[in-house]
Protein backbone atom coordinates (compact mmCIF):
# COMPACT_ATOMS: atom_id res chain seq x y z
CA UNK A 1 0.00 0.00 0.00
CA UNK A 2 2.97 2.22 0.26
CA UNK A 3 3.68 2.10 -3.44
CA UNK A 4 1.21 4.71 -4.64
CA UNK A 5 2.16 6.99 -1.79
CA UNK A 6 5.81 6.89 -2.54
CA UNK A 7 5.04 7.51 -6.18
CA UNK A 8 3.21 10.62 -5.09
CA UNK A 9 6.11 11.57 -2.91
CA UNK A 10 8.51 11.12 -5.78
CA UNK A 11 6.37 13.19 -8.05
CA UNK A 12 6.21 15.89 -5.45
CA UNK A 13 9.91 15.79 -4.94
CA UNK A 14 10.50 16.77 -8.53
CA UNK A 15 9.72 13.63 -10.45
CA UNK A 16 13.40 12.92 -11.17
CA UNK A 17 14.81 9.44 -11.27
CA UNK A 18 14.56 7.99 -7.76
CA UNK A 19 17.86 7.87 -6.00
CA UNK A 20 18.53 5.03 -3.62
CA UNK A 21 19.37 5.81 -0.03
CA UNK A 22 22.77 4.25 -0.45
CA UNK A 23 23.53 6.42 -3.45
CA UNK A 24 22.38 9.51 -1.58
CA UNK A 25 24.66 8.55 1.26
CA UNK A 26 27.57 8.02 -1.08
CA UNK A 27 26.97 11.35 -2.80
CA UNK A 28 27.25 13.18 0.50
CA UNK A 29 30.14 11.17 1.78
CA UNK A 30 28.27 9.48 4.61
CA UNK A 31 29.58 6.19 5.90
CA UNK A 32 28.00 3.21 7.54
CA UNK A 33 27.87 3.62 11.26
CA UNK A 34 29.19 0.19 12.03
CA UNK A 35 32.47 -0.80 10.59
CA UNK A 36 35.40 -2.45 12.28
CA UNK A 37 38.52 -0.27 12.20
CA UNK A 38 41.73 -1.71 10.85
CA UNK A 39 44.05 -3.20 13.43
CA UNK A 40 46.53 -0.25 13.45
CA UNK A 41 43.66 2.24 13.70
CA UNK A 42 42.18 0.15 16.49
CA UNK A 43 45.45 0.23 18.40
CA UNK A 44 45.64 4.00 17.98
CA UNK A 45 42.09 4.38 19.31
CA UNK A 46 42.99 2.19 22.23
CA UNK A 47 46.01 4.34 22.97
CA UNK A 48 43.92 7.52 23.04
CA UNK A 49 41.65 5.77 25.55
CA UNK A 50 44.47 4.98 27.99
CA UNK A 51 43.20 7.52 30.53
CA UNK A 52 39.79 5.91 30.52
CA UNK A 53 41.30 2.46 30.98
CA UNK A 54 43.38 3.57 33.96
CA UNK A 55 40.59 5.57 35.58
CA UNK A 56 38.08 2.81 35.08
CA UNK A 57 40.41 0.29 36.70
CA UNK A 58 41.15 2.52 39.69
CA UNK A 59 37.50 3.43 40.12
CA UNK A 60 36.45 -0.19 40.13
CA UNK A 61 39.07 -0.96 42.75
CA UNK A 62 37.94 1.92 44.93
CA UNK A 63 34.26 1.09 44.64
CA UNK A 64 34.85 -2.62 45.18
CA UNK A 65 35.64 -2.26 48.86
CA UNK A 66 33.66 0.89 49.58
CA UNK A 67 30.86 -1.07 51.23
CA UNK A 68 33.03 -2.90 53.75
CA UNK A 69 34.08 -1.47 57.09
CA UNK A 70 37.78 -2.12 56.61
CA UNK A 71 37.70 -0.59 53.13
CA UNK A 72 40.94 -0.62 51.18
CA UNK A 73 42.61 -2.69 53.89
CA UNK A 74 41.05 -5.70 52.20
CA UNK A 75 43.46 -5.28 49.32
CA UNK A 76 46.16 -6.48 51.74
CA UNK A 77 44.03 -8.77 53.85
CA UNK A 78 42.69 -10.84 50.97
CA UNK A 79 46.04 -12.16 49.73
CA UNK A 80 47.25 -12.61 53.31
CA UNK A 81 44.20 -14.70 54.26
CA UNK A 82 44.47 -16.69 51.05
CA UNK A 83 48.05 -17.61 51.81
CA UNK A 84 47.12 -18.49 55.39
CA UNK A 85 44.38 -20.89 54.23
CA UNK A 86 46.62 -22.68 51.75
CA UNK A 87 49.45 -22.90 54.27
CA UNK A 88 47.10 -24.46 56.81
CA UNK A 89 45.79 -26.97 54.26
CA UNK A 90 48.91 -28.01 52.42
CA UNK A 91 51.68 -27.08 54.81
CA UNK A 92 50.24 -28.22 58.13
CA UNK A 93 47.49 -30.75 57.41
CA UNK A 94 48.84 -32.43 54.29
CA UNK A 95 52.44 -32.06 55.38
CA UNK A 96 53.98 -30.87 52.13
CA UNK A 97 56.41 -28.77 54.16
CA UNK A 98 58.48 -31.88 54.91
CA UNK A 99 59.49 -32.20 51.24
CA UNK A 100 60.22 -28.58 50.47
CA UNK A 101 62.53 -26.13 52.17
CA UNK A 102 60.97 -22.89 53.32
CA UNK A 103 57.53 -24.14 52.36
CA UNK A 104 55.65 -20.93 53.39
CA UNK A 105 57.67 -18.83 50.96
CA UNK A 106 57.37 -21.51 48.24
CA UNK A 107 53.62 -21.74 48.68
CA UNK A 108 52.85 -18.04 48.95
CA UNK A 109 54.88 -17.20 45.87
CA UNK A 110 52.96 -19.83 43.94
CA UNK A 111 49.59 -18.69 45.22
CA UNK A 112 50.17 -15.02 44.50
CA UNK A 113 51.56 -15.52 41.02
CA UNK A 114 48.85 -17.98 40.06
CA UNK A 115 46.06 -15.90 41.54
CA UNK A 116 47.18 -12.95 39.45
CA UNK A 117 46.64 -14.87 36.22
CA UNK A 118 43.54 -16.69 37.43
CA UNK A 119 41.75 -13.55 38.54
CA UNK A 120 42.66 -11.65 35.40
CA UNK A 121 41.32 -14.43 33.18
CA UNK A 122 38.10 -14.86 35.15
CA UNK A 123 37.36 -11.15 35.32
CA UNK A 124 38.37 -10.73 31.68
CA UNK A 125 35.78 -13.31 30.69
CA UNK A 126 33.12 -11.19 32.37
CA UNK A 127 34.42 -7.83 31.19
CA UNK A 128 32.28 -7.59 28.06
CA UNK A 129 29.21 -9.50 29.17
CA UNK A 130 28.81 -7.56 32.41
CA UNK A 131 29.26 -4.15 30.77
CA UNK A 132 26.61 -4.42 28.08
CA UNK A 133 24.91 -1.21 29.14
CA UNK A 134 28.18 0.67 28.82
CA UNK A 135 28.86 -0.90 25.43
CA UNK A 136 25.40 0.04 24.25
CA UNK A 137 25.74 3.62 25.42
CA UNK A 138 29.20 4.82 24.48
CA UNK A 139 31.76 4.50 21.76
CA UNK A 140 35.15 3.20 22.65
CA UNK A 141 37.36 0.36 21.50
CA UNK A 142 35.85 -2.59 23.33
CA UNK A 143 39.26 -3.97 24.22
CA UNK A 144 39.40 -1.15 26.78
CA UNK A 145 37.22 -3.26 29.06
CA UNK A 146 39.34 -6.41 29.37
CA UNK A 147 42.39 -4.15 29.52
CA UNK A 148 40.88 -2.13 32.36
CA UNK A 149 40.05 -5.32 34.23
CA UNK A 150 43.62 -6.54 33.75
CA UNK A 151 45.00 -3.24 35.03
CA UNK A 152 42.67 -3.50 38.02
CA UNK A 153 44.13 -6.91 38.85
CA UNK A 154 47.63 -5.50 38.42
CA UNK A 155 46.83 -2.83 40.99
CA UNK A 156 45.60 -5.52 43.36
CA UNK A 157 48.76 -7.47 42.72
CA UNK A 158 50.88 -4.52 43.84
CA UNK A 159 49.46 -5.05 47.34
CA UNK A 160 49.91 -8.80 47.15
CA UNK A 161 53.52 -8.33 46.12
CA UNK A 162 54.08 -6.12 49.14
CA UNK A 163 52.71 -8.86 51.36
CA UNK A 164 54.75 -11.47 49.52
CA UNK A 165 58.02 -9.57 49.87
CA UNK A 166 57.37 -8.95 53.56
CA UNK A 167 56.72 -12.66 54.13
CA UNK A 168 59.79 -13.67 52.15
CA UNK A 169 61.89 -11.40 54.34
CA UNK A 170 60.25 -12.77 57.47
CA UNK A 171 61.23 -16.30 56.39
CA UNK A 172 64.85 -15.03 56.26
CA UNK A 173 65.46 -15.20 52.54
CA UNK A 174 68.12 -12.64 51.62
CA UNK A 175 67.60 -9.71 49.29
CA UNK A 176 69.70 -10.22 46.17
CA UNK A 177 70.31 -8.34 42.93
CA UNK A 178 67.99 -10.90 41.31
CA UNK A 179 65.10 -8.98 42.83
CA UNK A 180 65.69 -6.40 40.12
CA UNK A 181 64.22 -8.94 37.71
CA UNK A 182 60.88 -9.12 39.55
CA UNK A 183 59.33 -6.34 37.43
CA UNK A 184 60.49 -8.17 34.30
CA UNK A 185 58.80 -11.34 35.44
CA UNK A 186 55.60 -9.48 36.32
CA UNK A 187 55.62 -7.59 33.04
CA UNK A 188 55.85 -10.82 31.05
CA UNK A 189 53.07 -12.33 33.10
CA UNK A 190 50.95 -9.21 32.71
CA UNK A 191 51.33 -9.36 28.92
CA UNK A 192 50.28 -13.00 28.99
CA UNK A 193 47.31 -12.13 31.23
CA UNK A 194 46.17 -9.36 28.88
CA UNK A 195 46.27 -11.71 25.92
CA UNK A 196 44.47 -14.50 27.76
CA UNK A 197 41.78 -12.21 29.12
CA UNK A 198 41.17 -10.62 25.69
CA UNK A 199 40.67 -14.10 24.34
CA UNK A 200 38.35 -15.08 27.17
CA UNK A 201 36.47 -11.78 26.92
CA UNK A 202 35.30 -12.67 23.43
CA UNK A 203 34.47 -16.23 24.45
CA UNK A 204 32.60 -14.98 27.52
CA UNK A 205 30.69 -12.41 25.48
CA UNK A 206 29.19 -14.97 23.13
CA UNK A 207 29.20 -18.22 25.08
CA UNK A 208 27.12 -17.39 28.09
CA UNK A 209 27.95 -20.48 30.08
CA UNK A 210 31.63 -19.57 30.21
CA UNK A 211 31.35 -17.84 33.53
CA UNK A 212 29.83 -20.94 35.13
CA UNK A 213 32.46 -23.23 33.70
CA UNK A 214 35.55 -21.13 34.14
CA UNK A 215 36.06 -21.60 37.90
CA UNK A 216 36.40 -25.37 37.37
CA UNK A 217 38.86 -24.93 34.56
CA UNK A 218 41.03 -22.51 36.49
CA UNK A 219 40.93 -24.77 39.55
CA UNK A 220 42.16 -27.70 37.51
CA UNK A 221 44.83 -25.41 36.14
CA UNK A 222 45.75 -24.44 39.70
CA UNK A 223 46.32 -28.06 40.72
CA UNK A 224 48.35 -28.73 37.59
CA UNK A 225 50.61 -25.73 37.98
CA UNK A 226 52.76 -26.81 40.90
CA UNK A 227 51.49 -24.20 43.28
CA UNK A 228 51.46 -26.57 46.27
CA UNK A 229 54.10 -29.03 45.20
CA UNK A 230 57.29 -29.07 43.19
CA UNK A 231 56.62 -30.30 39.66
CA UNK A 232 60.14 -31.59 39.14
CA UNK A 233 60.07 -33.74 42.26
CA UNK A 234 56.50 -34.97 42.05
CA UNK A 235 56.66 -35.94 38.38
CA UNK A 236 59.99 -37.76 38.46
CA UNK A 237 58.27 -41.05 37.53
CA UNK A 238 56.06 -39.67 34.79
CA UNK A 239 56.88 -39.94 31.07
CA UNK A 240 59.11 -37.20 29.74
CA UNK A 241 56.40 -35.76 27.46
CA UNK A 242 54.00 -35.25 30.36
CA UNK A 243 56.65 -33.57 32.49
CA UNK A 244 57.54 -31.35 29.62
CA UNK A 245 53.89 -30.41 29.12
CA UNK A 246 53.43 -29.61 32.82
CA UNK A 247 56.49 -27.39 32.87
CA UNK A 248 55.56 -25.67 29.63
CA UNK A 249 52.25 -24.65 31.22
CA UNK A 250 52.40 -20.83 31.34
CA UNK A 251 51.24 -20.54 34.95
CA UNK A 252 53.88 -23.02 36.10
CA UNK A 253 56.52 -21.20 34.08
CA UNK A 254 55.75 -17.80 35.65
CA UNK A 255 55.60 -19.35 39.12
CA UNK A 256 58.95 -21.07 38.75
CA UNK A 257 60.48 -17.91 37.32
CA UNK A 258 59.41 -15.95 40.38
CA UNK A 259 60.57 -18.67 42.77
CA UNK A 260 63.98 -18.64 41.11
CA UNK A 261 64.27 -14.95 41.83
CA UNK A 262 62.83 -14.87 45.34
CA UNK A 263 63.64 -18.20 46.93
CA UNK A 264 66.24 -20.23 45.05
CA UNK A 265 68.36 -17.16 44.34
CA UNK A 266 69.39 -18.26 40.91
CA UNK A 267 69.21 -16.68 37.51
CA UNK A 268 66.33 -18.38 35.61
CA UNK A 269 67.49 -20.88 33.03
CA UNK A 270 67.33 -20.19 29.36
CA UNK A 271 64.43 -22.64 29.06
CA UNK A 272 62.41 -20.65 31.60
CA UNK A 273 63.10 -17.40 29.77
CA UNK A 274 62.03 -18.87 26.44
CA UNK A 275 58.81 -20.28 27.89
CA UNK A 276 57.84 -17.06 29.64
CA UNK A 277 58.58 -14.81 26.67
CA UNK A 278 56.93 -17.20 24.23
CA UNK A 279 53.66 -17.32 26.20
CA UNK A 280 53.57 -13.55 26.63
CA UNK A 281 54.05 -12.83 22.91
CA UNK A 282 51.85 -15.68 21.73
CA UNK A 283 48.93 -14.84 24.05
CA UNK A 284 49.06 -11.14 23.30
CA UNK A 285 49.03 -11.54 19.52
CA UNK A 286 46.40 -14.29 19.41
CA UNK A 287 44.22 -12.71 22.11
CA UNK A 288 44.28 -9.30 20.54
CA UNK A 289 43.59 -10.50 17.05
CA UNK A 290 40.79 -12.77 18.20
CA UNK A 291 39.13 -10.04 20.24
CA UNK A 292 39.43 -7.43 17.51
CA UNK A 293 37.83 -9.70 14.90
CA UNK A 294 34.47 -9.46 16.70
CA UNK A 295 34.76 -5.77 17.64
CA UNK A 296 31.54 -4.64 15.92
CA UNK A 297 29.48 -7.52 17.33
CA UNK A 298 29.94 -6.91 21.05
CA UNK A 299 26.79 -5.71 22.74
CA UNK A 300 24.46 -7.22 20.22
CA UNK A 301 22.80 -9.48 22.73
CA UNK B 1 -3.57 0.38 10.88
CA UNK B 2 -6.62 2.45 10.06
CA UNK B 3 -4.83 5.53 11.20
CA UNK B 4 -2.10 5.10 8.70
CA UNK B 5 -1.99 8.30 6.77
CA UNK B 6 -0.10 9.22 3.68
CA UNK B 7 3.03 9.40 5.83
CA UNK B 8 3.01 5.65 5.97
CA UNK B 9 5.09 5.71 2.82
CA UNK B 10 8.07 5.99 5.12
CA UNK B 11 7.43 2.58 6.50
CA UNK B 12 9.12 -0.09 4.52
CA UNK B 13 6.58 -2.86 4.50
CA UNK B 14 7.95 -6.10 5.74
CA UNK B 15 5.74 -8.13 3.43
CA UNK B 16 7.33 -6.54 0.39
CA UNK B 17 11.06 -6.77 0.81
CA UNK B 18 11.49 -6.11 -2.91
CA UNK B 19 13.22 -2.80 -3.38
CA UNK B 20 10.46 -0.33 -3.50
CA UNK B 21 11.05 2.90 -5.35
CA UNK B 22 12.96 5.01 -2.88
CA UNK B 23 11.99 8.57 -2.63
CA UNK B 24 13.68 11.77 -1.83
CA UNK B 25 13.28 12.09 1.89
CA UNK B 26 11.60 14.92 3.64
CA UNK B 27 9.22 15.41 0.81
CA UNK B 28 7.08 18.48 0.61
CA UNK B 29 4.10 16.52 1.85
CA UNK B 30 4.68 18.03 5.24
CA UNK B 31 4.15 21.73 5.47
CA UNK B 32 7.68 22.32 6.67
CA UNK B 33 8.58 25.82 7.71
CA UNK B 34 9.60 27.45 4.45
CA UNK B 35 12.50 29.16 6.17
CA UNK B 36 14.17 25.78 6.58
CA UNK B 37 16.29 25.03 3.56
CA UNK B 38 17.13 21.41 2.95
CA UNK B 39 20.52 21.02 4.56
CA UNK B 40 23.01 18.37 3.60
CA UNK B 41 22.13 14.94 4.94
CA UNK B 42 23.89 14.00 8.17
CA UNK B 43 22.14 10.73 9.00
CA UNK B 44 20.52 8.39 6.50
CA UNK B 45 18.60 5.42 7.85
CA UNK B 46 17.84 2.96 5.09
CA UNK B 47 15.25 0.24 5.73
CA UNK B 48 16.71 -0.51 9.14
CA UNK B 49 15.84 -3.66 11.05
CA UNK B 50 17.16 -4.31 14.53
CA UNK B 51 16.74 -7.67 16.20
CA UNK B 52 17.64 -8.14 19.82
CA UNK B 53 18.34 -11.36 21.61
CA UNK B 54 16.89 -11.27 25.09
CA UNK B 55 17.86 -13.75 27.74
CA UNK B 56 15.77 -14.78 30.68
CA UNK B 57 12.50 -13.61 29.16
CA UNK B 58 10.71 -16.91 29.49
CA UNK B 59 7.07 -17.14 30.42
CA UNK B 60 6.10 -19.23 33.41
CA UNK B 61 5.00 -22.12 31.23
CA UNK B 62 8.38 -22.27 29.51
CA UNK B 63 10.43 -22.18 32.67
CA UNK B 64 11.57 -25.59 33.66
CA UNK B 65 13.70 -27.43 36.08
CA UNK B 66 17.14 -28.89 35.50
CA UNK B 67 15.70 -32.08 33.99
CA UNK B 68 13.77 -30.15 31.37
CA UNK B 69 16.85 -28.13 30.57
CA UNK B 70 18.79 -31.37 30.04
CA UNK B 71 16.10 -32.72 27.73
CA UNK B 72 16.25 -29.56 25.70
CA UNK B 73 19.98 -29.93 25.31
CA UNK B 74 19.56 -33.55 24.26
CA UNK B 75 16.85 -32.67 21.76
CA UNK B 76 18.99 -29.80 20.51
CA UNK B 77 16.34 -27.23 21.14
CA UNK B 78 17.26 -23.65 21.84
CA UNK B 79 16.91 -22.13 25.24
CA UNK B 80 13.35 -20.98 25.70
CA UNK B 81 14.65 -18.06 27.72
CA UNK B 82 16.33 -16.74 24.61
CA UNK B 83 13.84 -14.65 22.76
CA UNK B 84 14.33 -12.57 19.69
CA UNK B 85 12.81 -9.14 19.80
CA UNK B 86 12.29 -7.40 16.50
CA UNK B 87 12.55 -3.90 17.91
CA UNK B 88 12.91 -1.81 14.74
CA UNK B 89 11.16 -3.03 11.61
CA UNK B 90 12.19 -1.29 8.46
CA UNK B 91 12.64 2.36 9.32
CA UNK B 92 13.87 4.79 6.67
CA UNK B 93 14.44 8.53 6.87
CA UNK B 94 16.99 11.19 6.15
CA UNK B 95 18.08 13.71 8.76
CA UNK B 96 19.66 16.91 7.62
CA UNK B 97 21.94 19.59 8.96
CA UNK B 98 20.26 21.93 11.43
CA UNK B 99 17.35 19.68 12.22
CA UNK B 100 16.26 18.78 15.71
CA UNK B 101 14.25 15.62 15.44
CA UNK B 102 12.02 14.48 18.24
CA UNK B 103 11.13 10.81 18.44
CA UNK B 104 7.89 9.93 20.17
CA UNK B 105 6.14 6.66 20.76
CA UNK B 106 4.91 4.43 23.53
CA UNK B 107 7.17 2.39 25.76
CA UNK B 108 8.72 -0.39 23.76
CA UNK B 109 8.11 1.21 20.39
CA UNK B 110 11.81 1.04 19.57
CA UNK B 111 12.80 4.64 20.23
CA UNK B 112 15.90 3.98 22.28
CA UNK B 113 16.89 1.09 20.05
CA UNK B 114 16.68 3.36 17.01
CA UNK B 115 18.92 5.92 18.70
CA UNK B 116 21.47 3.29 19.59
CA UNK B 117 21.47 2.01 16.05
CA UNK B 118 22.07 5.52 14.72
CA UNK B 119 24.92 5.86 17.18
CA UNK B 120 26.39 2.70 15.71
CA UNK B 121 26.10 0.86 18.99
CA UNK B 122 23.69 -1.80 17.77
CA UNK B 123 24.49 -3.58 14.55
CA UNK B 124 21.64 -3.61 12.01
CA UNK B 125 20.02 -6.93 11.31
CA UNK B 126 19.10 -5.67 7.87
CA UNK B 127 19.41 -2.32 6.17
CA UNK B 128 21.96 0.31 7.05
CA UNK B 129 22.64 3.56 8.83
CA UNK B 130 24.87 6.07 7.08
CA UNK B 131 26.28 8.92 9.10
CA UNK B 132 28.50 11.93 8.73
CA UNK B 133 31.07 11.77 11.48
CA UNK B 134 30.41 9.97 14.72
CA UNK B 135 26.96 10.41 16.25
CA UNK B 136 27.17 10.26 20.01
CA UNK B 137 24.58 9.27 22.50
CA UNK B 138 24.14 11.73 25.31
CA UNK B 139 24.27 9.14 28.00
CA UNK B 140 27.22 8.54 30.21
CA UNK B 141 25.19 6.95 33.00
CA UNK B 142 26.44 3.44 32.36
CA UNK B 143 30.03 4.44 33.04
CA UNK B 144 29.37 6.06 36.39
CA UNK B 145 29.64 4.24 39.71
CA UNK B 146 27.33 5.24 42.48
CA UNK B 147 29.75 4.25 45.24
CA UNK B 148 32.23 6.85 44.05
CA UNK B 149 32.29 10.56 44.76
CA UNK B 150 30.92 13.07 42.30
CA UNK B 151 34.47 14.25 41.61
CA UNK B 152 35.66 10.82 40.60
CA UNK B 153 32.56 10.25 38.52
CA UNK B 154 33.14 13.46 36.59
CA UNK B 155 36.65 12.31 35.75
CA UNK B 156 35.48 8.82 34.89
CA UNK B 157 32.56 10.03 32.78
CA UNK B 158 34.64 12.52 30.82
CA UNK B 159 37.27 9.93 30.03
CA UNK B 160 34.56 7.44 29.08
CA UNK B 161 33.28 9.93 26.53
CA UNK B 162 36.78 10.14 25.12
CA UNK B 163 38.03 13.44 26.52
CA UNK B 164 41.71 14.11 26.98
CA UNK B 165 43.11 15.19 30.36
CA UNK B 166 43.40 18.77 29.03
CA UNK B 167 39.76 18.87 27.98
CA UNK B 168 38.83 17.44 31.37
CA UNK B 169 40.71 20.19 33.21
CA UNK B 170 38.99 22.80 31.08
CA UNK B 171 35.51 21.39 31.59
CA UNK B 172 35.68 20.22 35.19
CA UNK B 173 34.60 23.45 36.90
CA UNK B 174 31.97 24.09 34.28
CA UNK B 175 30.45 20.67 34.93
CA UNK B 176 30.33 21.24 38.69
CA UNK B 177 28.81 24.71 38.22
CA UNK B 178 26.24 23.56 35.71
CA UNK B 179 25.11 20.63 37.82
CA UNK B 180 24.69 22.97 40.77
CA UNK B 181 25.39 20.23 43.31
CA UNK B 182 27.96 22.35 45.14
CA UNK B 183 29.93 20.66 47.89
CA UNK B 184 28.08 17.41 47.35
CA UNK B 185 30.59 16.76 44.62
CA UNK B 186 32.84 15.32 47.33
CA UNK B 187 30.27 12.79 48.50
CA UNK B 188 29.49 9.43 46.91
CA UNK B 189 26.77 9.56 44.30
CA UNK B 190 24.76 7.02 46.28
CA UNK B 191 24.05 9.77 48.80
CA UNK B 192 22.53 12.07 46.15
CA UNK B 193 18.85 12.69 45.69
CA UNK B 194 17.52 11.45 42.36
CA UNK B 195 17.35 15.01 41.06
CA UNK B 196 20.95 15.74 42.01
CA UNK B 197 22.13 12.56 40.35
CA UNK B 198 20.24 13.37 37.17
CA UNK B 199 21.68 16.89 37.13
CA UNK B 200 25.23 15.66 37.52
CA UNK B 201 24.75 13.04 34.80
CA UNK B 202 23.33 15.57 32.40
CA UNK B 203 26.11 18.04 33.20
CA UNK B 204 28.77 15.41 32.51
CA UNK B 205 27.29 14.05 29.34
CA UNK B 206 26.53 17.46 27.84
CA UNK B 207 30.06 18.72 28.42
CA UNK B 208 31.33 17.39 25.13
CA UNK B 209 30.57 18.82 21.70
CA UNK B 210 29.21 16.48 19.06
CA UNK B 211 28.51 16.38 15.33
CA UNK B 212 25.30 14.45 15.64
CA UNK B 213 23.81 14.33 19.07
CA UNK B 214 21.36 11.73 20.34
CA UNK B 215 19.52 12.51 23.57
CA UNK B 216 17.55 9.81 25.32
CA UNK B 217 15.27 11.01 28.10
CA UNK B 218 17.85 13.37 29.51
CA UNK B 219 15.35 15.93 30.70
CA UNK B 220 13.05 13.70 32.69
CA UNK B 221 14.22 14.87 36.09
CA UNK B 222 15.50 17.94 37.80
CA UNK B 223 13.64 20.94 39.15
CA UNK B 224 12.13 23.68 37.01
CA UNK B 225 15.16 25.88 37.08
CA UNK B 226 17.46 23.08 36.01
CA UNK B 227 15.05 22.09 33.26
CA UNK B 228 15.27 25.58 31.84
CA UNK B 229 19.03 25.56 31.99
CA UNK B 230 19.27 22.18 30.34
CA UNK B 231 16.91 23.21 27.56
CA UNK B 232 19.13 26.18 26.89
CA UNK B 233 22.11 23.87 26.84
CA UNK B 234 20.37 21.61 24.34
CA UNK B 235 19.62 24.57 22.10
CA UNK B 236 23.28 25.53 22.19
CA UNK B 237 24.29 21.99 21.41
CA UNK B 238 21.84 21.90 18.54
CA UNK B 239 23.38 25.02 17.07
CA UNK B 240 26.87 23.62 17.30
CA UNK B 241 25.99 20.01 16.60
CA UNK B 242 24.19 20.15 13.31
CA UNK B 243 21.62 17.49 14.02
CA UNK B 244 20.00 16.58 17.30
CA UNK B 245 17.76 13.60 17.98
CA UNK B 246 15.66 13.77 21.10
CA UNK B 247 13.66 11.00 22.71
CA UNK B 248 11.32 12.13 25.46
CA UNK B 249 7.99 11.25 26.96
CA UNK B 250 7.51 14.86 27.91
CA UNK B 251 5.85 16.21 24.76
CA UNK B 252 6.27 19.85 25.80
CA UNK B 253 10.02 19.47 25.60
CA UNK B 254 9.74 18.01 22.12
CA UNK B 255 7.40 20.72 20.95
CA UNK B 256 9.70 23.44 22.25
CA UNK B 257 12.99 22.08 20.97
CA UNK B 258 12.28 20.11 17.82
CA UNK B 259 11.76 21.10 14.22
CA UNK B 260 10.54 17.70 13.12
CA UNK B 261 8.94 14.76 14.89
CA UNK B 262 9.02 11.08 14.07
CA UNK B 263 6.33 8.91 15.61
CA UNK B 264 7.40 5.33 16.09
CA UNK B 265 4.81 2.65 16.66
CA UNK B 266 5.77 -0.98 17.20
CA UNK B 267 9.06 -0.49 15.45
CA UNK B 268 7.73 1.32 12.40
CA UNK B 269 7.37 4.95 11.52
CA UNK B 270 3.74 5.91 11.82
CA UNK B 271 4.19 9.54 11.06
CA UNK B 272 7.02 11.90 10.24
CA UNK B 273 6.79 15.62 9.87
CA UNK B 274 5.95 18.93 11.45
CA UNK B 275 5.89 18.81 15.28
CA UNK B 276 2.45 20.34 15.84
CA UNK B 277 0.82 18.09 13.28
CA UNK B 278 2.46 14.85 14.43
CA UNK B 279 2.03 15.59 18.12
CA UNK B 280 -1.62 16.39 17.61
CA UNK B 281 -2.14 13.04 15.90
CA UNK B 282 -0.07 11.29 18.56
CA UNK B 283 -2.14 12.82 21.35
CA UNK B 284 -5.33 11.67 19.69
CA UNK B 285 -4.12 8.08 19.35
Amino acid sequence: MSQPDSAVADAQAGGGAPESMAALAARHGLRRAIARPTLPAYLRQLWTRRHFILTYATSRNVSKYSESALGQLWQVLTPLLNAAVYWLMFGVILGQSKHIDNYPAFLITGVMVFTFTQRTVISGAKSVSSNLSLIRALHFPRASLPLAYAVQELQQLAWSMGVLVALILVTREPITWLWLLIPVSLALQMIFNIGASLFMARVGAFVRDTNQLLPFITRTWLYASGVFYSITERTANLPQVLRWALEFNPAAAYIEFMRDLLIYQRFPERWAWITCVFWAVFALIVGFWYFWRAEERYGRG
Amino acid sequence: MAELTKESSHVAQEESPAPKPPKTPKPSETPAPPAQELGTPTVIVDNLHIVYKVYGAATDAQKGNAANALMRVLRRQGRPQMKEVHAVKGVSFVARHGEAIGIVGRNGSGKSTLLRAIAGLLPPHKGAVYTDGQPSLLGVNAALMKELTGERNIVLGCYAMGMSPNELREKYDEIVDFSGIGEFVQFPMSTYSSGMGARLRFAISSAKTHDVLLIDEALATGDREFKKRSQKRIKQMRESAGTVFLVAHNLDVIEETCSRVIWLHKGKIKMDGDPTEVLAAYNKA
